[in-house]
């Protein structure tokens, strides 16, 4: 199966979705990034019962964090897939990449601040 | 007479064995003194005092004291209300010698709404002292003539004092034990909250009369009018410890437009009339919340008029 | 342990406006126990600040450290070295940490970064509740060893209002009616009788009302 995926979309390997943390988001943010996101296992079908759930939650924290300051908290979401939905994956990313090209470049740029 | 408490009309009343009759009137959102006296005309000789709320529901009125003594000046006898929300113990202190000095007799003590409900929810509350605490501080100011700390009091305040009782509030089986604690802490009259649950009413006075509460101190049934459904569905949602039951909103429902309030105003003539039967009570409290020129008529219909001159 | 709450972040920025470089300190006491305060909240305070900021076009450097408590001199001793480097200091202590370090540093701003509540104790994972008013005279034993000056509203203590319904208080039915508790549980034991004697006034002299209160232990000091 040799699926396409925008190649602006890196991927960050972890061993479980819980394993994502507040920080990891934001630094990702503060670092440039347009948008990020977490491609957890399907609700209920964790293999350590809750970690996609307790993904879900420090995303929805981030997402707060990015309104207060007045950032989009569209930049920053949750997905729920199998390991066996490949095509899914290739439609999030792509659904992803179309959603921050609507939001324009993150205003968390280096450049602008230097 | 030299037995009496306070030498109040209302204690007068009470100890000849009168039913008594009290109404209430709200002092205005403001300084108006004409309001006020409008408000009041229609109580004068129809009830035996009139309770005067102090920030009722946290929301600032006029004063209870200064509104007490005009009421007083209209020839109307005010029972003056103090809550523990917004003085402590030096301003009541001084508040009750302060009344007592313009004449005021009858005083009632509560707790009162926490300001949450009020128009000032920023408030700092007191609450330095519970109402439980006020009525045994007023009763040492007028039986031992001392202040709380235990200084004596030059001239004391003679005052009859009163309490509120909530028979409607949880837990249900402690609300007689709080009557019977305020009666002990110095009570000399009680006035409940509105009543519109009579079952669990007459539960809570048979409880009272078995503890033999009712030869301690004199009970006043609390009666509101409902003066329209949306009222009775306020009162059954939005005000804490009120016993709406569905079977009266359904009654006033029913009555028709244009006839709810005089719907409501029977349900209380009812209730007038089985409180004068009912052992234990000494009287009604008549709380006619912006109704104060419709007291007269149902005064009249509910037959307790005259009222006796003591 | 004293309770806290993370400030909105606007007054957090609004207080650093005029800053190029700021030092956010964190605390290994109670606030990194009710997770506002240790070195994983100043870390993320320190991301969000510097986002913020360079959305703003203005880098603003961020230093992160976290003391083993702000409420001793000698941790806040810690940082006498690096201060000064700083525009200001961002405490995110209880209301004690920001104070010792104003004392300890009385030319640096120091800027505090949590609202203190109260104390309390997490009733489950991620939510806290009050329990203590501390007003410097326990007499929880007399009402069942529950507390109505803290968890009352109105901090009665001869039993509840007339707006207590449904086991909750009359302000929000997400607050218990900790009277009703009270009398439930003497109720249980049969201890009824010891609420119905009037409890008197309290003595307010032991509490804040006193005056700014002070806690000397002889066989300490030094």
């Amino acid at each position: 199966m040799r699926l396409s995926y925008p190649s602006n979309v890196k991927i960050i390997q972890l061993p479980c979705s819980g394993r994502v943390d507040i920080l990891h988001l934001l630094k990702a943010i503060e670092d440039g990034a347009d948008g990020v996101y977490v491609a957890g296992c399907l609700e209920g079908e964790c293999h350590f019962l809750t970690g996609n759930l307790k993904a879900k939650k420090k995303v929805q924290y981030v997402k707060k964090i990015l309104e207060e300051i007045g950032l989009e908290p569209e930049r920053v979401e949750m997905f729920n897939l199998s390991s066996g939905q490949g095509p899914r994956f290739a439609e999030i990313a792509t659904e992803m990449v179309e959603r921050i090209k609507k939001l324009g470049p993150s205003p968390v740029k280096l450049e602008k601040a230097a | 007479m030299t037995d009496l408490k306070s030498g109040s009309n209302l204690e007068k009343v009470l100890k000849a064995g009168h039913f008594a009759f009290t109404g209430e009137c709200g002092p205005p959102k403001g300084s108006n003194v004409e309001h006020l006296k409008k408000k009041a005309a229609p109580l004068k000789g129809v009830v035996d005092a009139v309770n005067v709320t102090d920030n009722q529901t946290a929301v600032v009125r006029m004063s209870s004291w200064a509104a007490s003594t005009i009421l007083l000046q209209e020839g109307v006898e005010p029972n003056f209300q103090m809550v523990c929300r917004d003085r402590n113990r030096l301003a009541m202190q001084s508040d009750i010698l302060g009344v007592y000095a313009m004449g005021i007799r009858n005083m009632l003590c509560l707790s009162g709404d926490h300001q949450r409900f009020g128009n000032h929810p920023e408030a700092k509350n007191v609450y330095d002292l519970d109402s439980m605490q006020l009525i045994s501080m007023v009763k040492k100011m007028r039986d031992e003539g001392q202040f709380l700390n235990g200084e004596e009091i030059d001239v004391p305040p003679k005052l009859f004092i009163g309490a509120a009782s909530n028979p409607f509030a949880d837990p249900f089986e402690f609300r007689v034990h709080r009557l019977a604690k305020k009666i002990n802490a110095g009570a000399d009259f009680i006035q409940t909250q509105c009543i519109y649950n009579m079952d669990k009413f007459r539960e809570f006075m048979k409880m009272a009369v078995d503890m033999g509460l009712h030869e301690k101190c004199y009970i006043l049934a609390g009666v509101t009018p409902m003066k329209s459904v949306g009222m009775a569905q306020y009162m059954a949602k939005m005000v804490p410890g009120m016993d709406v039951p569905e079977s009266l909103v359904k009654r006033l429902r029913g009555a028709g437009k244009g006839k709810v309030a005089e719907e409501g105003i029977k349900f209380s003539l009812e209730q007038i009339e089985e409180f004068k039967e009912m052992e234990g009570l000494a009287g009604i409290h008549l709380m006619a919340i912006e109704w104060e020129h419709r007291v007269p008529e149902i005064a009249e219909r509910a037959g307790v008029l005259p009222r006796p001159k003591v | 342990m004293i309770v806290a709450d993370r400030k909105p972040l606007k007054e957090l920025l609004e207080m650093v406006e005029d800053c190029d470089k700021v030092l956010i300190l964190g605390c290994k006491g109670c606030v990194t126990v009710c997770n506002v305060g240790g070195s994983k909240e100043v870390g993320i305070l320190a991301l969000t600040l510097k986002i913020a900021r360079k959305k703003e076009g203005r880098l603003l450097e961020v230093s992160e450290k976290t003391l083993e408590r702000q409420c001793d001199p000698e941790y806040v001793d810690e940082v006498k070295d690096i201060v000064d480097g700083y525009d200001a200091v961002i405490s995110m202590a209880c209301g004690v940490g920001p104070q010792f370090l104003s004392e300890r540093y009385p030319e640096k701003r120091i800027l505090p970064a949590v609202d203190t509540t109260f104390f309390g104790g997490a009733v489950q994972h991620g939510i806290w509740e009050e329990r203590c008013a501390g007003c410097g005279a326990c007499g929880i034993h007399h009402f069942g060893g529950l507390c109505p000056i803290a968890r009352c509203a109105k901090s009665l203590l001869n039993g509840p209002c007339g707006g207590s319904a449904d086991g909750k208080c009359e302000i929000s039915k997400d607050v218990d009616c900790i009277w009703d508790m009270i009398v439930t549980k003497k109720m249980k034991e049969g201890r009824l009788d010891e609420l119905l004697m009037l409890r008197p006034p309290k003595v307010w002299t032991t509490a804040r009302d006193g005056g700014p209160r002070k806690s000397v232990r002889e066989e300490l000091v030094q």
